[in-house]
């Protein structure tokens, strides 16, 4: 008789989910794991899926099937704004900042869900509550904006930025919440090979300094294999691979999809 | 030691050691300019004649009104095409609180703000939720509609129908020899101010970021869990409350209120001043005030014939010279005067 489990659950499990946009199936059935503290590769040819898969787990996108857990708790009752509070960050991949605001700012809109006074709260700012928020988010934007060296840009409008600079701005509010799982959406795209280098150091210093894990969706395929622990491979919505970076890139389904030969195959299975 | 992170040049203390002090000097500034502000707008009530403060004590209340509607357009992105119905809720309440039960004037003034806050959230709930355009035509047809509601008989007991409300300023305290306008001035600039002090703590805190990460980048913006739906309605709730304030200010300043003073003019009227002075600008809402008691009697002042056409032109011009509204052009002087000293 299998005991109950004792062990914790993973941090996120995804389960068989199935996203369809009209007849183009998105996902077409997905499971996965994302265990605590680690940095998760999630692979796969454009269009594979893999940003359908993020915005189910933001709750942009609601899987016609399936079941995502974070902790355990099912996502499908968590509303949307409600799952920063849990503790899921993202960033974007085409990048989607407060433009009108500026960098410091924008870091300090992440640090939203660590704070909780209201409008009346805000407006007579009686007491020293707000203060004390207020204090505690410029605190935490302050060690971010170090960490991502943005301090010179810091009371820049972010509209006005680089790609590259907007990226890490993107970075820095997506931890200002002090995420458990951050979902990184190609942050290597722009970045030169010396960018690219620093950009993996520094995914080891967020997961050692901020404790967390990190689902990385990156076409860079040696910053995926250099820094994930394990990686998921999709194509056309399925999983077609899941293991250590090693296996998977010899995964002959892999080295097809990537090569554009399984195109035929895949009508097959499809 | 773990190296710098991605992106390379950590400009060395761009900010500067210095900071703290520059920003205690801005500080600094700010408050003996707001100082000296305060001083000439209290000189003037003994210095204007009584029908220069009566548009002054308009302007202010015109002022609260535009900064209503700038927390919701401005800050928070949502068209209103209807604010005038949140100025005319307030201006109703006092005077029926007034008329009806003897209410001292500054009694009402919360019942006001309730009131029409309360009508904000119920305006706001539904029609939030639908998105898109749908605040913008829901708020222009509840405009559109409030002279007709405002006569309708079944509460005309209560409004005075299409005569409308007669009320009377406020008398000063017997033991300050002012007289009455002197004292309504002064009374409706001390409400004013503190409504833009708590506007302007309201926009500069964690609130104020999500209304403005909300109108940026909706998707986004739940994303670092911002509750849009909540936001959005106390945002409108917040924004009616105070148009409504105003409009108790208005109703006293003018002594009546009838429906024919809130037509869907008055709404727009509300929103020019607010683009004038400067879409996401607390001290705009002040310069959009000014504007719309001011500007039409200059208007008529060039010509009598067609003080619509002037009223027009004058303002096609302004935004031809100001696109940003008067708020724009101040950012660029403070910008520029800051690099020039201080800066470097
Ligand atoms: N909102 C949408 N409406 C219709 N189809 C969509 C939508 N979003 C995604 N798709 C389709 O779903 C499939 C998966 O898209 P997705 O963006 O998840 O791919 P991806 O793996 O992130 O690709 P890329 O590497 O190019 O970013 C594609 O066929 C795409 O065209
Ligand atoms: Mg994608």
């Amino acid at each position: 008789m299998a005991a109950p489990a004792a062990t914790p659950p993973p941090l996120l499990e995804v389960e068989g989910v199935v996203v369809r946009f009209g007849g183009v199936v998105a996902l077409a059935g997905v499971s996965f794991e994302v265990g605590h503290r680690e940095i998760r590769g999630l692979i796969g040819p454009n269009g594979s899926g893999k940003t359908t898969l993020f915005n189910c787990i933001s709750g942009l996108c609601r899987p016609a099937a399936g079941e995502i857990r974070f902790e355990g708790v099912a996502l499908s009752r968590v509303p949307r704004h409600a799952r920063a509070r849990l503790g899921i960050g993202r960033t974007f991949q085409h990048t989607a900042l407060f433009r009108s605001l500026t960098v410091r700012e924008n870091v300090l809109a992440g640090a939203h869900p660590l704070a909780g006074s209201g409008f009346l709260a805000n407006a007579l700012r009686l007491g020293g509550r707000v203060r004390r928020e207020e204090r505690e988010a410029e605190e935490t934007a302050r060690r971010l904006l170090a960490l991502l060296s943005l301090e010179a840009v810091a009371d820049a409008p972010v509209g006005r930025l680089p790609f590259g600079t907007q990226k890490r701005v993107e970075l820095a509010r997506a931890l200002a919440a002090g995420p458990k799982l951050l979902l990184l959406d190609e942050p290597a795209g722009g970045l030169n090979h010396e960018e690219v280098y620093r950009l993996a150091r520094l995914l080891f210093r967020i997961r050692r300094e901020f404790e967390l894990s990190i689902l990385l969706v990156e076409h860079h395929m040696h910053l995926v294999t250099s820094v994930s622990d394990r990686v998921v491979a999709l194509d056309f919505g399925e999983k077609i691979a899941d293991g250590t970076p090693e296996a998977v890139r010899a995964e002959p389904a892999v080295i097809r999809a990537y090569l554009g030969e399984g195109a035929a195959a895949h009508g097959d299975a499809a | 030691m773990s190296g710098p992170p991605i992106g390379s040049a950590r400009a060395s203390g761009a900010a500067g050691p210095d900071a703290p002090a520059a920003s205690r000097q801005r500080r600094a500034i700010a408050f003996a300019l707001l100082l000296a502000g305060a001083a000439v707008l209290i000189a003037s009530a003994f210095l204007l004649s009584p029908f220069r403060l009566f548009q002054l004590t308009l302007a202010a209340g015109y002022a609260v009104a535009i900064l209503g509607l700038n927390l919701v357009t401005g800050y928070n992105g949502q068209i209103s095409l209807g604010h005038g119905a949140f100025y005319a809720a307030g201006a109703y309440t006092t005077a029926i609180l007034m008329t009806h039960f003897d209410w001292p004037f500054w009694a009402t003034l919360p019942v006001a703000g309730l009131a029409s806050g309360a009508l904000g959230y119920a305006v706001g709930f539904p029609a939030l939720r639908l998105g898109g355009f749908y605040l913008a035509l829901t708020t222009f047809s509840l405009a559109v509609a409030v002279p007709q509601i405002l006569k309708h008989r079944a509460i005309e007991d209560w409004t005075g129908g299409v005569q409308g409300l007669f009320i009377a300023k406020p008398d000063p305290p017997a033991f300050l020899p002012i007289e009455a306008d002197q004292w309504l001035y002064l009374t409706t600039l001390a409400i004013s101010a503190a409504l833009f002090l708590a506007a302007w703590n309201l926009v500069r805190g964690r609130i104020g970021r999500a209304m403005r990460a909300i109108r940026d980048h909706p998707v986004a913006a739940e994303a670092m869990g911002m509750d849009l739906a909540a936001v959005k309605t106390r945002t409108f709730a917040a924004g009616a409350a105070l148009t409504g304030l105003a409009g108790a200010l208005g109703a006293v300043a003018v002594e009546f209120v009838a429906p024919d003073s809130f037509t869907v003019m008055l709404s727009i009227t509300l929103f020019v001043g607010m683009v004038v002075g400067g879409a996401a600008s607390i001290g705009g809402a002040v310069v959009g005030g000014l504007f719309i008691v001011f500007v039409p009697n200059l208007a008529e002042s060039i010509s009598k014939a067609a003080p619509g056409a002037i009223y027009g032109v004058l303002l096609i011009l302004l935004l031809f010279v100001l696109p940003g509204g008067a708020a724009g052009i101040g950012r660029l002087a403070v910008a520029r005067l800051w690099r020039r000293d201080g800066g470097r």
